[in-house]
């Protein structure tokens, strides 16, 4: 019975899929994205009643399908566990699925290939729940892959714009540099454990001492791993392609390069937190790559005009907390920020879908302004997600950003102040962002201003759900409280220790409140106050140009990457090969005195090269038998 | 009933089809090609039950040679591999028509038979006739019907008939002497061989010279990628699909069992060279113009990290070896076959010439890509197996040849959607792109299938040629 549940939660999305894929060219629009809503619904339904049964008697379901690879020391088996850990990360992706489904039904109205993009949006949800509830790193890989490929499918969903195709190609390249890390990872578990199953991985390294192979291998693992992680979750220096992902349709940024895709690297992490628990060293690491990224993409938030920019922008620097936090063994931390980020960032990313659908198609905050009137729920949706990402009592951004506060104070301070730093940045261009967006004139054309309306209910409804949770969210890791704490227990080796408030933590929390006030304060004064507009893109000089190019990593990368391979290859097709085929052909004409014969016999006539071979063969054959 | 009912359906098949007339020729050589598919399948089920369907006979005395034809799991995959593949090429070119119909099909289905032949040949002497044999109709196939400048592909398909001729004479010498020691061909006989390191040395790079030529291993591949550019596609499915996994297939049965001290010596130099090419192929995929060139260098990509398997000596590295030899086989008829498709509409490789297909034609769309997704390695396709396992197999020898073998993760990828990009997507082409035919699609569903099935649910192969390997295996290391 469970074993058919659990099947019918992985396998109605693609059922979904394949439905679009055959018939949803052939049904009304309305009927093939209710198709794709509801079959994710499905899945959400049915996470509720595992985790319901979960979270009672706090036994996980393992279930194994049949066997799938087998190399000399092991077998892999295609199986599915949901634990707590699963269940969480299923909930979410499942039920923001569904409202992103739902949403898009509106969204993705004018567009004639609704069908497709449906069908993308319900296999990536599949390949998502695959990599969630795989019960091993390589059916995990599986979904890993395949939620990689409906990114890419779907930030080239306008294909017609190789522009866009760019962005995609360049995000599942990227990606791919990660995999090799995760695949490198993967190879050093299964030579070290000979299994790559999460439970017996887990039980295995909690009760033995290592051999000196084990004991070099773990390190090298866990950091291969995280490089993995570095490509999915977008952190330095594999972070530059999210930015550029922001091309596909807004949905598409809203749930997979912000809700749940770009998660999967805290998720693998966490997953394998009985690994990384014992490699000090590498959580190190992972700590210093998750602060710098914060800090780096904060920064770059602050100067961006693309309402889409300034949120992917502000995705990466989010995850970089979630790291931050895993780097300190504080997974339930970053988790709680994983689930409340969601909630916000979703809230946010639809919530500039709806403006940018009202604008028809625009995205520079320059020429925005004012929208507060015309798009009342938009604003106000928005506004609760930005002060849930700004970290304001007694939104959900506020508790969950507080504990990795706490824990980076308690760790080490200086990341404490990279963090702080970086959130008070956050609280400041998500500021400019609505006061750019929602304040003041309308900046656009006149045309525009005629047409602004408030988007319809398929779209406003998902905000207000969003929005909602984004005000409670905080409440399932209440200090006090602390039911998450709890409901992960299980998975984790390492027990979280629980924060009593004291003294502290209040002061911990006031001095987080303060930063966010301060700059939501700085943008005030800036934006309301100075009634001040970003300038021209030409217009832009000095330390904030290069900012505002993102400290031209991308142009660092093509220069040392991209031209010398693309030089290399150019020389190697035009030079070396002809040359190779010269050299090694005449060295074998020379070596073999009958191919030389041949080619002075070259006339075409290959009947008398045959001949001459035939006698040769023979020649070489009876020669033997004479000497014996 | 034992495997030569393959080889006489085959060779019947070629001489039927030469009589058959042109109107006729392609149909009947599909119907002999799917007999001798249902044949194998026969054979196959016969085999897996504990049947016995090798055949042995004896052919000449002096010296002594026999028609002596083995069957392990091994040979049989190769075998299904080839038989499973000729229909499909066949059918694949009912779209085309062809100058002399019955010489061509006919050419095909002996082409065919001299491979099958040499999957399972156990004799040295026969199995180094049916290897040449190969050669013959390959070249006239490629000489008569290819396409482009006559004496430009003259030229080409002559170097690459004398270069493959070149590198086997290395191999009969080496056979020669082996025989000259063991005073019979028969593979066994072959493997019980007590040779010297020296010895082994020269026997194993006389064989290499044959097998580097054919698979083909850098520096020793410049025939490929003009003969793949300038044969007519069927040719170069059979090249690129079939013929160079004999080439991978004679390492694992016949270098390395029969020269392993050599094997073991050079092992680290063979992986590098292997590597190289993966490395190599790829960057060269890089910047290719041509559609076909472009494939033919991830191919040679391909078959390096195969070879490299091959060399680890390891079950994991040869067992990768040989699902990455599949579904490589797949793949890469079903993508030249893509390249076919487009070139039956715009006439022209040149991918410059091409883009924007992608609005006018989703179904072939969908179905090229999922193709390219299989070439990449993406998990769930067959194409996955044999690389992840294969990498597996190389991660245990050295970090490093993991690192550097891996980078085809990311320069596959790089390659392979960049030409998919430029042909497929875009502004909606200017030039009328009709729709696949049933045919067409038929071809493509089913390989695509086949990489979706064994990518799933690859258990049925590699539990095939497991035992055959292992036991090769232990005569490496006897």
């Amino acid at each position: 019975m469970e074993k058919n549940l659990a099947l019918l939660l992985l396998l109605s999305p693609f059922a979904g899929f394949l439905f679009n894929v055959f018939f949803g060219k052939k049904v009304s629009k309305g009927i093939s994205g209710a198709i794709g809503t509801l079959t994710v619904l499905v899945s959400f339904l049915l996470s509720i009643c595992f985790f319901t049964q979960v979270n009672q008697n706090g036994k996980p379901f393992e279930i194994n399908l049949f066997d799938w690879i087998s190399v000399h020391n092991f077998k892999i088996s295609f199986g599915l566990l949901l634990d707590q850990l699963s269940l969480l990360w299923l909930l979410f992706v499942t039920g923001i699925g569904s409202l992103i489904h739902l949403y898009s039904i509106s969204y993705m109205h004018d567009d004639e290939n609704m069908h497709k993009f449906f069908a993308y949006l319900n296999l990536f949800v599949f390949f998502m729940i695959t990599l969630v509830i795989g019960s091993n790193l390589l059916v995990m890989f599986i979904g890993w892959e395949g939620v990689g490929l409906c990114s890419y499918l779907l930030i080239g969903f306008w294909y017609k714009n190789q522009d866009f195709n760019d962005a995609a190609k360049k995000a599942f390249i990227m990606n791919r540099i990660g995999d090799l890390g995760l695949l490198i990872g993967i190879f050093a578990l299964g030579a070290a454990f000979s299994t790559l199953d999460f439970t017996a991985m887990s039980s295995y390294i909690q009760g033995k001492e290592f051999t000196p192979f084990q004991a070099t291998l773990i390190p090298i693992a866990a950091f291969c791993l995280f490089i993995g992680a570095c490509g999915k979750s977008a952190q330095l220096p594999l972070f530059t392609w999210l930015p550029d992902a922001m091309a596909g349709p807004t949905p598409v940024s809203a749930l997979i390069h912000a809700a749940t895709m770009v998660t999967a690297g805290i998720f693998m992490v966490t997953r394998m937190n009985f690994l990384f628990d014992l490699t000090p060293e590498v959580q190190h690491i992972i700590a210093i790559v998750g602060g710098a990224t914060a800090l780096v993409a904060a920064s770059i938030g602050l100067l961006q005009n693309d309402i889409k920019k300034v949120l992917a922008y502000s995705t990466v620097s989010q995850l970089g907390l979630m790291f931050l936090a895993l780097g300190m063994g504080a997974y339930t931390v970053a988790v709680f920020h994983v689930i409340t980020h969601a909630f916000f960032k979703a809230c946010l990313f639809l919530g500039s879908g709806s403006v940018i659908h009202g604008l028809h198609g625009e995205q520079d905050m320059r020429k925005m302004g004012g929208l507060r009137k015309a798009m009342p729920i938009t604003f106000w949706t928005m506004m609760i997600s930005t002060l849930a990402i700004a970290g304001i009592f007694p939104f959900a951004g506020f508790w969950s950003k507080d504990e990795i506060l706490m824990v980076a104070f308690e760790h080490n301070k200086v990341l404490w102040i990279v963090a702080s730093i970086a959130s008070i940045m956050t609280a400041f261009y998500m500021f400019r962002l609505m006061y750019l967006t929602f304040f003041k004139e309308f900046r656009g054309t006149e045309e525009q201003k005629h047409h602004l309306h408030e988007s319809p209910s398929l779209i406003t409804i998902p905000l207000v759900i969003l929005a909602v949770l984004a005000l409670i969210g905080g409440t399932i890791n209440l200090p006090g409280s602390n039911w998450l704490n709890h409901f992960l227990e299980p998975i984790l080796t390492t027990k979280h220790e629980e924060h009593s408030l004291g003294a502290q933590e209040y002061m911990l929390m006031g001095i987080a409140l303060a930063g966010a006030v301060f700059g939501i304060l700085w943008a005030y004064s800036k934006y309301i106050k100075q009634e001040f507009v970003p300038s021209e893109d030409a217009d832009i000089k000095g330390f904030s140009k290069t900012i505002y190019h993102k400290y031209y990593v991308d142009e660092f990368y093509t220069f040392i990457i991209v031209r010398p391979l693309n030089s290399l290859s150019n020389f190697f097709r035009t030079t070396l090969e002809p040359a190779l085929g010269k050299v090694v052909f005449s060295f074998g004409t020379v070596a073999n005195g009958m191919a030389t014969q041949g080619k002075k016999l070259q006339t075409g006539s290959i009947g008398l090269y045959l001949f001459v071979f035939v006698i040769g063969v023979l020649a070489i054959i009876s020669y033997l038998f004479i000497v014996q | 009933m034992d495997v030569t009912t393959i080889l006489i359906l085959l060779l019947a098949g070629a001489v039927v089809t030469y009589f058959s007339g042109d109107k006729l020729a392609s149909k009947v050589a599909l119907i002999f090609s799917l007999g001798s598919l249902a044949a194998t399948l026969n054979l196959l089920s016969i085999y897996c039950n504990g049947g016995d369907i090798s055949f042995r006979a004896d052919w000449m005395d002096i010296p002594k040679v026999a028609l002596a034809f083995k069957a392990d799991g091994l040979s049989m995959v190769m075998v299904l591999l080839t038989t499973a593949l000729t229909p499909l090429i066949i059918f694949s070119s009912f779209g085309n028509s062809f100058n002399n119909a019955k010489n061509f099909y006919a050419l095909v289905l002996f082409m065919s038979f001299a491979m099958v032949g040499t999957f399972l040949a156990a004799d040295g002497l026969l199995y180094y006739v049916f290897w040449e044999l190969a050669l013959i109709p390959i070249y006239f196939i490629a000489l008569i019907w290819g396409n482009g400048d006559a004496e430009k592909r003259q030229k080409a398909v002559l170097k690459f008939f004398i270069y493959t001729l070149g590198g086997s004479l290395f191999m009969l010498i080496a056979f020669a002497y082996l025989y000259s020691k063991a005073n019979s061909f028969l593979i066994e006989d072959l493997y019980k061989l007590n040779l010297s390191a020296t010895e082994q040395c020269y026997i194993f790079f006389a064989f290499f010279l044959a097998y580097a030529i054919k698979i083909p291993l850098i520096p020793f591949h410049t025939w490929q990628a003009k003969v793949y550019q300038k044969a007519p596609t069927v040719g170069t499915m059979l090249l690129s699909g079939i013929m160079l996994k004999m080439g991978l297939y004679s390492v694992i049965r016949w270098q390395l069992p029969i020269a392993p001290l050599a094997a073991k010596q050079y092992m680290p130099v063979l992986i590098g060279l292997s590597i190289a090419g993966v490395i190599y192929g790829s960057v060269v995929a890089l910047r290719q113009k041509d559609l076909k060139k472009l494939l033919a260098y991830s191919s040679l990509a391909h078959v390096g990290l195969i070879a490299a398997g091959c060399y680890t000596l390891t079950i994991d590295g040869l067992s990768g070896a040989v699902s990455q030899m599949i579904a490589h086989g797949f793949v890469i008829v079903g993508l030249f076959f893509a390249a076919e498709i487009i070139f039956r509409r715009y006439e022209t490789y040149k991918i410059a010439e091409m883009g924007g297909i992608r609005t006018q034609t989703p179904k072939f769309t969908s179905m090229f890509m999922i193709m390219v997704l299989a070439s990449v390695a993406l998990p769930g396709t067959f194409n996955f197996v044999g690389e992840f396992t294969v990498l597996y197999s190389l991660s245990q020898i050295n970090i490093w040849f993991v690192i550097l073998g891996g980078t085809t993760i990311i320069l596959g990828a790089y390659y392979m959607l960049k030409m998919f990009q430029n042909t497929m997507l875009g502004e909606t082409n200017a030039k009328v792109f009709a729709d696949v035919t049933t045919n067409e699609t038929i071809t493509l569903v089913v390989i695509i299938g086949f990489l979706l099935f064994f990518g799933l649910y690859p258990k049925p192969i590699v539990d095939l040629v497991t035992p055959s390997l292992q036991e090769i295996l232990l005569n490496i290391n006897r």
